[in-house]
């Protein structure tokens, strides 16, 4: 390992932020902002860039037409002029693609495919433009050898990024093999037609496929600025839907999915893991595990691991490694919100604050207001004193606070989390010639690349790191461990290496969704109009922080703390946790308003997006205020984030007698711009709603001194059949503005809909997530009282 | 979509095909483990998609164990070693059963259906084409426990109502949610194989 020393906590997202992941917040310069969602997801950009150039892909892929967009496009990496036409090929490749005397076309992209079905969808948006067959076309994923640099498949950006790159890309394609065919055949441009990858002269009758036509040639182009794309109402491969390319190998088991590498001559990994996070290697005796045949054992550092002939024979050899380790007292989740208040640094963090403001330090000294502390005093003073905190934000707030008839205060509070993919981190690594190539699940194989550079002190041209599509992320796929786990275990047996790690470990040795603690406060005049929002995230992130009701007088904060757990991305980021605070305080205030909590958030909300999902969901779902009666109850919450705009209406039923809570319909409406594949966007949009009800209703990390309690998913409970509820989705298609991402936006409304579906059920406002991880109280569960 | 020309597609699969040769080689291998492997365990004679294997392991070595690494079928898959989660359910003489919690002694002699032995001469089971036709997947991970699953609640009985299908399918998990595109095709293909039927 690198430098023999290591945080046992696993580094990458280790406890101090020195994460190689996300470096320490969003003030790294080389990013842009708005490429910066929050500091729990990006990662540095790389040292170099090493891009596979065009006599690379020749050679690779033989001779043909080959057209490549350089990165600035992409994700802004620089923007350094090279790219160019004229001289050399630029160095900065976004993406390529490349057609071949055979007439396939291969497209070449550093994003990565886990699940979201992107490589389904950007082969239709490059089939559209390049007037091919699908089936002509491949798409070549997350090898950093061949596929040009990308930053990670996160953050909803494959899309709005990648998508359009490609089809401008495809665009120019198709333009240059008009050309080519025009020369040929001494033809005028404007009598040649392309379709399902024939050029045709109306003119003569001549036609040739596109194959034929580039057989022979080396031609390598960059794009233009404008090449002419197809218009939204000209699609018949993209905009419809279609099912996952790919689909046949997944339910035939072919497919090969990372954990199902296979190579010559492989051994298995097994890593000792140490029985608490921080805990440190005392002492270490590996001889019984090396007297066993064809076992490698390693010690370096903090890393202990083998490897063996078998799976079997590696869970024999690491059971019988003896350790002892020193472990630290660590908080545990009873401490937990505590002390992200208590740790948690002045504010300015979060978009929205003013960097200077927010000094919570009176506030975070007080041990905080309170999670059930009711209707806040008027003008709120007494919650925001403390010295340096009245700025201009904090003296708005107080005017807001002061011009209000009512004003509320609360604390809402959210769990750590697990991804829990169902495929766990695995690798499969081999060392050859002094070069390591690794087979692994990530959403960030580059990224992953300069860990294994680092960690094994190599130049990056000497890694490679091939992603085959995986067992889904969420999030959580971001790091290497796996890999630099099989990697110092491959260099050690002078064999491959696959390595998989158990449930456990991954429920343990991962990240986790960041708990947060979140305060609001805010004023509201008896008609409902918003005077006034005072809003402070500790430690969740900053992620949908923004609120998007017409509130002139605001503080949104961001404030980091210390945490205990390695924290790092979740689909939707902090937006998750933001959208549950600000959405159920939303409802509390049209609550104490006694007004309807559709009505409340139209009369507040002016953006036209927002009203129309809210308008779609409430239709769909015949909404008819909060319905109460019979153990029913509804509740309707909205968001929006990256780029895409939610509303989420829930109903739920309460037993009386057992307080158990289910859920019986769900509409969600989603809008992101124009729709490329319906059918998968819709797809996408409900897996979201089903795995936010997971985290909504009952998912919960237990831990306590530096351990995960509940790290199966015997203890773990993960939505089910049986959980789901009616859902109805409604996709706006917004043909008039440009496709955002949809892997992530549909997960924030759901909590905050279904707390209040609760609560119209109940009575009872529950304002910590999950909600009901045991039920409610029999008590609280009696129908409430109109 | 048939990208088996590519030469990008051969070395990427080239992983996979070499590990059909280690299959062989592993094979080898563990006959050399033979004597050591009898004192604690035995040789099991089990029928894999109608293939006869001989299997020298720990008597308590887990199916699923087997079928990935002993024989080299990677269709089923681990998820979470305790049965909770159906990513490695495979049929045992047509009853799911989660091989990850499946010893190899209880499988001894018994009839063994995995999601590479569904299809027949190149024709999908009709549940496989249903999981296609209702896109009933995200990642795909979760997939080929659920169809062997499915089809072993199907052979049970072969027109569930919708509350049948949840029930029995309860203890899959997808993570990524599309349970209900799930239950739409098992209904699908009931529908489908109880038509050819009649």
């Amino acid at each position: 390992m690198r430098r023999g020393r290591r945080d046992p906590l696993s580094a990458p997202v280790d406890g101090a932020g020195r994460a190689n992941v996300c470096g320490d917040g969003p003030s790294d310069s080389r990013l842009s902002p708005q490429l910066e969602p929050e500091r729990y997801e990006l990662c540095r950009p790389p040292a170099y860039t090493f891009a596979m150039d065009r006599r690379e892909l020749f050679r690779v892929l033989g001779g043909g037409v080959a057209v490549a967009i350089v990165a600035k496009e992409a994700l802004a990496m620089q923007e350094s002029g090279r790219g160019g036409r004229g001289g050399g090929m630029p160095r900065d490749i976004g993406s390529w693609l490349h057609i071949g005397a055979d007439g396939k076309v291969t497209v070449l992209t550093g994003k990565v495919e886990v699940g979201q079905n992107i490589r389904t969808s950007l082969a239709q948006v490059v089939a559209e433009e390049l007037r091919v067959s699908i089936d002509s076309i491949e798409m070549v994923m997350g090898d950093t050898d061949l596929t040009p640099y990308d930053q990670g498949t996160f953050g909803s950006r494959t899309t709005p990024t990648m998508a359009p790159q490609l089809r401008r890309v495809a665009a120019t394609a198709r333009e240059l093999l008009l050309d080519l065919a025009a020369e040929r055949w001494g033809a005028a441009r404007a009598d040649l037609t392309i379709d399902a990858g024939r050029i045709t002269n109306r003119g003569s009758g001549e036609s040739i496929g596109i194959g034929e036509l580039v057989d022979g040639l080396e031609t390598a182009a960059t794009i233009p600025d404008d090449p002419a794309l197809s218009p939204r109402e000209q699609w018949t491969v993209a905009g419809r839907s279609l099912g996952k390319v790919n689909g046949r190998d997944i339910v035939t088991g072919k497919h090969v999915y990372p954990s199902d590498v296979t190579l010559p001559e492989m051994l298995y990994g097994k890593v000792l893991r140490p029985p608490a996070f921080r805990a440190t290697l005392a002492a270490v005796d590996l001889s019984a595990a090396r007297a066993m045949p064809g076992v490698t054992a390693v010690h370096d550092g903090w890393f202990v691991g083998v490897a063996a002939p078998t799976d079997e024979v590696a869970a024999r050899a690491i059971a019988a490694v003896r350790a002892e380790w020193d472990s630290t007292p660590q908080i545990g989740e009873r401490e937990l919100f505590d002390h992200l208040k208590n740790t948690a640094a002045a504010g300015g963090g979060g978009p929205g604050g003013s960097g200077s403001a927010g000094d919570r330090g009176g506030l975070g000294g007080a041990g905080g207001s309170g999670g059930a502390g009711g209707r806040g005093g008027s003008g709120g003073a007494g919650g925001r004193g403390g010295s340096g905190g009245s700025n201009e934000a904090a003296a708005a707030v107080d005017a807001g606070l002061a011009a209000a008839d009512i004003t509320l205060s609360q604390t809402y509070t959210v769990a750590y989390i697990a991804h829990a993919p169902l495929e766990p981190r695995a690798a499969v690594a081999r060392w050859q010639d002094g070069k390591l190539t690794v087979w692994t699940g990530t959403q960030r194989p580059f990224g992953v690349r300069s860990e294994l550079a680092d960690a094994f002190r190599l130049a990056e041209e000497n890694v490679r790191v091939i992603m085959p599509d995986t067992g889904s992320g969420y999030g959580g796929k971001h790091t290497g461990e796996a890999a630099v786990e099989a990697a110092r275990l491959a260099r050690a047996a002078g064999q491959p290496v696959k390595l998989v790690w158990t449930r456990e470990e991954e429920f343990t040795w991962a990240y986790f969704r960041p708990a947060g603690v979140i305060e609001v406060e805010s004023g509201v005049t008896r008609d409902g109009t918003l005077t006034a929002w005072d809003f402070h995230n500790y430690n969740s992130g900053g992620s949908g922080i923004n609120t998007p009701y017409d509130v002139a007088n605001r503080r949104i904060q961001f404030h980091r703390s210390d945490y205990p757990l390695a924290q790092g991305s979740y689909r939707g980021l902090a937006a998750t946790a933001n959208h549950f605070a600000r959405e159920t305080h939303m409802d509390e205030l049209a609550d104490a308003t006694s007004m309807d909590p559709l009505d409340f958030r139209l009369k507040n909300l002016s953006d036209e997006r927002m009203r129309a999902v809210l308008t779609a969901t409430a239709e769909a779902f015949g909404w008819r205020g909060r319905a109460a009666g019979n153990g029913l109850g509804s509740g309707i919450a909205c968001g929006f984030e990256k780029g895409g705009y939610v509303a989420t209406a829930a109903e739920v039923s309460v037993n009386e007698r057992t307080g158990a809570v289910a859920i019986t319909r769900i509409v969600a409406a989603f809008e992101c711009g124009t729709i490329i594949n319906p059918d998968q966007l819709e797809n996408q949009v409900e897996g979201a709603v089903v795995q936010g009800i997971g985290g909504a209703l009952f998912e919960a990390i237990e831990f306590a001194d530096g351990r995960i309690h509940n790290a199966r998913f015997s203890q773990y409970r993960v939505p089910r059949f049986t959980d789901m509820p009616e859902i109805e989705i409604v996709l706006l298609d917004r043909r008039d503005l440009p496709s955002a991402g949809a892997g992530e936006t549909p997960i924030v409304a759901i909590a905050p809909a279904l707390g209040s579906a609760i609560f119209a059920a109940t009575g009872v406002r529950l304002r910590a997530l999950p909600l009901v991880p045991n039920g409610l109280p029999a008590t609280s569960a009696a129908p409430r009282a109109e | 979509m048939n990208p088996a020309n590519s030469p990008v597609a051969h070395e990427r699969r080239a992983a996979t095909r070499e590990g059909r040769a280690v299959a062989h080689e592993r094979r080898a291998a563990s006959r050399e483990r033979r004597a050591a492997t009898r004192e604690r365990g035995a040789v099991a004679q089990i029928e894999v998609n109608g293939v006869v294997h001989e299997i020298e392991a720990d008597r308590d070595r887990m199916l699923l164990w087997v079928l990935r690494e002993d024989l080299g079928l990677t269709g089923s898959k681990y998820g979470c070693g305790e049965g909770l989660c159906g990513a490695c359910t495979v049929l045992v003489d047509g009853v799911p059963r989660r091989s990850c919690i499946t010893t190899l002694t209880a499988v001894a002699g018994r009839r063994i259906t995995t999601i590479e032995g569904l299809e027949q001469d190149g024709e999908l089971h009709p549940l496989q084409q249903a999981f296609l036709d209702h896109d009933a997947m995200q990642c795909g991970y979760c997939t080929a426990g659920m169809i062997m699953a499915g089809v072993g609640l199907l052979e049970r009985n072969p027109s569930p109502g919708e509350a049948e299908i949840v029930r029995q399918m309860d203890g899959n998990v997808c993570r990524c949610g599309a349970y209900r595109r799930v239950v739409a095709a098992i209904r699908d293909a009931a529908a489908r194989i109880t038509a050819d039927r009649s």
